[in-house]
């Protein structure tokens, strides 16, 4: 699905990511580990395209119709047509705009570029409630907007919902557990899970061990000042969450 | 009509009709010659010489966070009108070069295309060319007609409130419309009555440098209400225009009347070349108890802006409210805002201003709350928020207070922002373009503003906003 060959990326001058290399397969579960800083959330910044990041070197190739292209030539709208879905660690507020009318304009321009029709406010109200008792989530916030004055679980569930909007191919979880309590973490955890095909590839990064409990991941990774520098299966997750990364590091 | 090279206005087009002006540049002669062209009675034409009069002893005004180029007065048609047969007796005869201009402005003039449940009285530069509807508002007593028509008809109405809101003497621009004004709207709803349609008057600028002067006046009797929509656009020129009007609102007791505006005048080419200069006195008067009005415009067009519709607030408990989007690119200069009056007791006001400025363009708003001696018990609120779309424009804020009782409130919140690119990263993330995502950021700053507006005009704005917007974005 996705190959990323020595990357380097900076942000404001600062060389974050110093040669990362991974590459992931269609249906397969990656997680990402980390201390703070060690580059996690950047690397899912990069792959989604945020302006603030500048890749000085390595690459990205992405699967589009059979062929790997360059990812790093597609604008950030373009990249979530594709069928590249970055969960946010912060999810942004957009004062004033309600999250139907996001959803909606979201889900409508991902469906045109795909070529499948578009879809009116009432069908796609219809479409949306299995997603949202799914998520446990009371259809009230549709009317409310977008992230405005929503707790750190509700927002944390709102991307999830996005993500079953928009069915990507390629869902970057950033830091999704943290703000959740237990019960939202396995609600959360059960929308990850059932989302999850054989189409599709997820990337979870993650400090912690604790939502690994409930997504079981086919890899494990570890990032550390920039680079990968270990792997694993979902062994090395508890060996992590046992020993911390010092005996990596040392 | 001409199509010119034009994708970003839309309006630009120009209708070749034939037309009949008086000479260029000001006197009292021309003066006279307009009141001699409508037929005006004597007081109308003394009301007319006394502002003239008044208009050369007075200055431009400079206090403004404007530029404006210096205006020649002596170089500008006061009176520009399409040749037209001496009275119309229906909206058929009107030339149909007109019905289609007005048509392609979305502004359907024959009885079989009209909008339903909006009545619409169509100013094409100085003369009102129709007004739809006319029969279904007077089943219920309520007067909708070009202003040049009322002082024939209803002399006793325009003569006891035309220039009580808004004095000849108030400023240059004032001086200078009372002088000069052509044509424009006049309204009048009867004691009780709450008007079955919204009406609105469109204005259209068409002949070459001509300014434009209209009045409108709106008498809202007791106890009625009424909801006046406005809309206006220019063909697309390389000189400037200048368009000067004056609105005055009267609502007496328990009446309430509502005044939206979307402005759309041809702001000026992406270098700054041409545009309309918009210089605009607008004011309520709030002169019953319990009496209510409410602006709400849409600023998106004119090279340059100068406007502050207010409210004086006579009656005890009434209110006014000012709900204001005011969008500049290009090289566009707006300075808009209001003023609120407290005189009576217990008197309300409501602010919520937002200012959205792209390119090089500048936008500010200057807001003026008043509480009087008397005016016990008052409060205002005002909001005032500034966005800024790239790096070039500015926007300022001025508002100012003056209280002169211990027992009135007012709170004011100002914010500057710039459309953060952590937003517009989250939206596109989702698929979503450059050019909807920032529509969608901007909408959402207005949103207090436009549900103000009646849903046709809301969705006509938020169109405006996104096609102003499309070329602005780095």
């Amino acid at each position: 699905m996705i190959k990323i060959e020595n990357l380097t990326a900076t942000v404001e001058e600062n060389e974050i990511l110093k040669g990362v290399n991974l590459e992931i397969k269609k249906g397969e579960l990656h997680a990402i580990m980390g201390p703070n800083g060690s580059g996690k959330s950047t690397l899912s910044k990069v792959v989604a395209g945020h302006p603030a990041y500048k890749i000085t070197g390595g690459s990205i190739k992405y699967l589009i119709d059979n062929n790997y292209v360059d990812l790093t030539t597609l604008e950030p709208d373009v990249r979530a047509k594709e069928g590249i879905f970055l969960s946010f660690q912060y999810p942004i507020e957009i004062p004033g705009i309600t999250n139907l009318t996001f959803l909606l304009e979201s889900f409508n321009q991902v469906c045109e570029h795909q070529g499948a029709p578009a879809m009116k406010e009432k069908e796609f109200r219809y479409f949306l409630k299995p997603k949202l008792e799914m998520l446990q989530m009371s259809e009230s916030f549709l009317e409310r907007s977008v992230n405005g004055g929503f707790s750190g679980g509700e927002k944390k569930k709102n991307e999830i919902l996005q993500m079953s909007v928009l069915n990507p191919r390629l869902a970057l979880l950033d830091e999704t557990d943290s703000g959740l309590d237990i019960d939202a973490l396995k609600v959360v955890a059960d929308g990850v899970n059932r989302l999850k095909s054989a189409d599709n590839s997820i990337v979870l990064v993650t400090h912690y061990q604790r939502l690994l409990d409930y997504i079981k991941p086919d890899f494990v990774h570890v990032l550390y000042k920039g680079k990968i520098i270990k792997s694993g299966d979902k062994t090395l997750a508890l060996e992590l969450e046992k020993k911390g990364y010092d005996w990596l590091i040392s | 009509m001409n199509n010119e090279n034009n994708n970003q206005y839309k309006h630009g087009f120009y209708t070749q009709i034939e037309q009949e002006s008086f000479p260029k540049g000001l006197s009292e002669e021309i003066v006279r010659l307009i009141s001699a062209k409508k037929n005006e009675p004597d007081w109308l034409l003394n009301f007319r010489i006394k502002a003239f009069n008044h208009w050369k002893k007075m200055e431009h005004p400079e206090w403004a966070k404007l530029n404006i180029p210096e205006i020649n007065f002596n170089d500008i048609y006061y009176y520009a009108a399409p040749k037209k047969k001496e009275s119309i007796e229906s909206l058929d005869e009107i030339d149909p070069e007109l019905i289609a201009t007005f048509e392609r402005l979305g502004i359907p003039l024959l009885e079989q295309k009209r909008i339903s449940g909006v009545a619409v009285d169509a100013v094409f530069d100085s003369v009102s060319v129709g007004t739809t509807h006319k029969e279904d508002l007077e089943k219920v007593g309520i007067i909708f007609c070009s202003i040049s028509e009322a002082v024939h008809k209803h002399p006793e109405l325009v003569k006891k409130y035309l220039g009580t809101v808004v004095p000849y003497t108030d400023n240059f621009y004032a001086a200078l419309n009372s002088a000069v004004f052509s044509d424009g709207s006049f309204v009048y709803i009867p004691k009780d009555v709450t008007s079955p349609i919204d009406l609105s008057t469109y204005f259209r600028i068409n002949a070459k440098e001509s300014g434009q002067f209209e009045r409108t006046l709106v008498i809202a009797d007791s106890g009625s209400f009424v909801n006046y929509l406005e809309g206006c656009t220019a063909p697309q020129r390389d000189e400037n225009q200048l368009h000067a009007a004056i609105v005055e609102l009267v609502a007496l007791d328990d009446a309430t009347i509502k005044y939206a505006t979307v402005q759309n005048w041809y702001g000026g080419d992406s270098e700054g070349k041409g545009g309309i200069y918009n210089f605009v006195t607008k004011r309520g008067s709030c002169l019953g108890k319990n009496s209510k009005i409410s602006w709400t415009q849409v600023e998106a067009g004119s090279a340059i802006t100068w406007k502050y519709p207010s409210c004086v607030l006579i009656g005890d408990n009434s209110q006014g409210e000012f709900y204001s989007v005011a969008l500049t690119n290009n090289y566009m200069q707006a300075d808009t805002g209001t003023k609120m009056i407290h005189i009576g007791k217990n008197t309300k006001s409501t602010i919520i201003s937002k200012g959205i400025s792209a390119e090089k363009s500048s936008n500010s708003y200057r807001g003026f709350v008043k509480f009087g001696p008397h005016a016990t018990g008052s409060r205002n609120y005002a909001q005032c928020d500034s966005m800024l779309i790239g790096t070039n424009c500015s926007a300022n804020t001025y508002p100012v207070m003056d209280v002169r009782n211990s027992s009135s409130t007012y709170e004011h919140e100002a914010s500057t922002s710039k459309i953060s690119e952590d937003q517009l990263f989250y939206l596109k993330s989702r698929g979503i373009n450059s050019e909807k995502a920032i529509s969608l950021i901007v909408n959402g700053f207005c949103h207090q503003v436009f549900k103000e507006l009646p849903l046709e005009f809301s969705v006509e704005a938020v169109k405006l906003l996104e096609m102003k917007l499309e070329n602005s974005i780095g």
